[in-house]
């Protein structure tokens, strides 16, 4: 897994809440079997004025301009600002992979559902959860201030803003660990295999009938 | 102490619990389908790994299949979209190449995930059971403890057989009383989710109880446990009874002779105890819930049959207020419109919310001897599996529908999610009994309206929504 690296990004809106995960990357970009290359989709049917289809060449699509994520100013974005309950609906992966493939590393928002929360991590894409109050500031602070950018800092369980301020945030020891070492959580599950053999063989004796015949 | 039925299943498959708060929990049970998991089998072999226990695993294809009986027809070569058909070929070949039972799309054992491993007896009471599709809360009406998981845990439980958890809390939803007749499960959980909100049980593993519960069918707290996503909540659950047991028993994978006798000895622990602390407990009386609609683009916004669009004005919250403005602009709706009064272009009786014998009984029994209104341009019922279109056509509900002039379907996800060829146009609305609202869902621009099978088939006769209490005699 990639490691989380400080940053100093960008800060753009996405000034509505329940965003859902067909929102984020419609079903249609789904039948990839790559990890990649879905950023160009991210919120397509916000951001483009005809409907999108797996593969094609976004280059020349029609831009919906009332769409914060093409303003000039958001060009560049690193941060997403975002509202209550941020990725509810299905548990596409695919949601973060086009989030991070955009070029955002952080999300803030008052509360994230809870699958898109766990992928989230998987995929070096920070969620953190702010006061709701704390995102209504950032949200005016960022609308005053053309260029806004935040400190993402995760080994402090910091974000810092221009004027110098600071606010914590929580992050899951396990989860931050892994995510500033970059490592691999099935490694790390597998160092654990002599447990799960374990607790496999207790199980299988338990209750028999998960174990077909078969194995 | 006194523990809930969550408590135990969690209890029962935790393999280490870590001093950083997170656990190691055994997964009995993974169901695999073509969307979500070709990069994870990728993974599996960049890293040179496995599968730890092959025969916990059990694939289908389901998102991208027709339902078009012509293309249907050709098998996974016939599939006329290219980009699905490889999506398609390649769980095939992932799956041959590590060894997992596949129920290819040509197999009558075919369907929506989330309907054949019951159908199966493939998930039971007292598993684990992941997939990667948020409606894997489906088997928790088994109960057994299941949850929707994102492509990269889908490779880690390939890999491990475990998935690293952390606890959820525990709510409880009771429904008291008796629902009336003509309420469906589907409109009991749509009446929840309006009541609790789209992010009410999140970080929640919901348990459903209470008398409506214990005398619902088994298929009817599959369509519940089915929408606890739709609330927030990745697990719902269901403790297990004799009508559990009695849906098990039989079926393909399920235990027999001995072992059957020794599991279901078992699974009578699989309730919660009397005493047993919940973090959230909420109450409905089913006497106060009416056949249900959903006006908006989030599951939330539902409404009963003889309700009224509410206006953005009626939210205090400014978020909220904000969430109906934009959903009546994209809906087409304007506040204070009768519920009756939405002119439907389409019907879809389908997904794993809605696609097992019973909706489709339920369904026919409303549509029985009557026609679709002019005014509805397609209307689609598509069985959850083949095995479920087989008895189905045994029952002569096909004929009841085709005469009723609807279209009877192959087994797929079909119009829920339209990753095959059956979309909703630019602005249509339609009746569905599948679980989202969300914008673009079941085709760009379209607009979908949640409903019981019921309901929709009293909407494709009527050609608006109409309370199906006024159409059939319960």
């Amino acid at each position: 897994m990639k490691r989380f690296t400080p940053l100093n990004g960008l800060v753009a809106p996405m000034d509505r809440a329940n965003v859902d995960t067909d929102m984020i990357i419609p079903k249609q970009f789904l039948k990839s079997i790559k990890r990649t290359g879905f950023g160009p989709f991210l919120f397509d049917e916000l951001r483009y004025m005809d409907e999108g289809f797996a593969d094609m060449d976004c280059s020349n699509r029609h831009r919906n301009m009332d769409f914060p994520l093409n303003f000039e100013r958001y060009q560049g974005a690193e941060v997403l600002l975002a509202r209550e309950n941020f990725g509810c609906g299905s548990s596409r992966e695919h949601a973060p992979w086009a989030l991070e493939d955009y070029g955002f590393r952080a999300i803030l928002a008052p509360s994230f559902a809870d699958i898109f929360f766990n992928n989230c991590f998987k995929n070096a894409l920070l969620p953190i959860v702010l006061d709701a109050a704390i995102i209504d500031q950032l949200f005016a602070e960022m609308e005053a201030d053309e260029g806004y950018s935040l400190v993402v800092d995760l080994e402090a369980q910091q974000v810092r803003k221009p004027d110098g301020s600071s606010i914590d945030f929580e992050v899951d020891p396990f989860r931050r660990h892994c995510l500033l070492n970059g490592l691999d959580d099935i490694a790390l599950t597998l160092e654990d295999a002599e447990h799960i053999k374990a607790f496999e063989g207790r199980w299988k004796s338990q209750s028999p009938w998960l174990f077909p015949a078969a194995t | 102490m006194a523990r809930t039925l969550y408590d135990k299943l969690w209890d029962s498959h935790l393999v280490k619990q870590r001093d950083d708060g997170t656990a190691l929990i055994y997964i009995d049970r993974q169901l695999v389908h073509e969307v979500t998991s070709p990069q994870a089998f990728e993974g599996l072999r960049l890293a040179g790994r496995k599968p730890w226990r092959v025969d916990a695993n059990l694939a289908t294809a389901d998102h991208n299949v027709a339902s078009l009986k012509s293309e249907r027809d050709g098998g996974v070569a016939g599939i006329l979209d290219e980009v699905s058909r490889i999506q398609v070929q390649t769980l095939d070949e992932n799956c041959a190449e590590f060894g997992i039972q596949e129920f290819d799309i040509s197999d009558v054992r075919q369907g929506i995930v989330h309907v054949i491993g019951p159908e199966q007896g493939a998930t039971l009471p007292g598993m684990t059971v992941v997939c990667g599709d948020s409606h894997t809360a489906t088997h928790g009406a088994l109960g057994a403890l299941a949850h929707g998981i994102g492509t990269s845990e889908v490779e880690h439980a390939l890999a491990t057989q475990c998935l690293i958890q952390k606890k959820m809390k525990n709510m409880l939803v009771e429904v008291n009383g008796q629902v009336n007749p003509g309420v469906t499960p589907k409109d009991v959980v749509l009446a929840i989710i309006g009541e609790i909100g789209t992010a009410g049980g999140n970080g929640y593993a919901i348990e459903f109880g209470g008398p409506v519960f214990r005398a619902m069918s088994v298929e009817g707290r599959m369509t519940v446990c089915n929408m606890a996503i739709e609330a927030g909540a990745r697990v719902g659950l269901v403790a297990v009874d004799d009508k559990t047991t009695d849906y098990v028993k039989g079926r393909p994978f399920a235990p027999s002779g001995p072992q059957w006798d020794l599991a279901v000895e078992a699974w009578g622990d699989l309730h919660s105890d009397s005493g047993a602390v919940f973090d959230k407990v909420v109450q409905i009386n089913a006497d106060t819930i009416e056949p249900q609609v959903s006006w908006g683009n989030s599951p939330e916004m539902v409404t009963s049959i003889g309700g009224h669009i509410p206006a953005p004005e009626d939210f205090n919250d400014p978020v909220k207020r904000a969430a109906a403005e934009r959903a009546l602009e994209y809906m087409g709706l304007s506040a204070g419109m009768a519920i009756t009064d939405i002119q439907l272009d389409c019907i879809f009786i389908g997904s794993c919310t809605n696609s097992r014998i019973e909706d489709l009984r339920a369904a026919a029994a409303v549509v029985k001897g009557k026609k679709v209104a002019a005014s509805v341009s397609r209307a689609l019922v598509v069985p959850g599996s083949g095995l479920v279109k087989a008895q189905a056509e045994r029952e002569g509900l096909d004929r009841i529908f085709i005469e009723a002039g609807l279209e009877w379907r192959e087994p797929s996800c079909s119009m829920c999610l339209a990753m095959n060829s059956d979309k909703l146009g630019d602005g249509e609305h339609c009746a569905s009994t599948s679980n989202r609202n969300f914008e673009g869902r079941q085709g760009y621009g379209g607009r979908t309206h949640l409903v019981s099978p019921e309901m929709a088939a009293a909407a494709a006769i009527a050609g608006h929504f109409i309370d199906v209490r006024d159409v059939v005699n319960y």
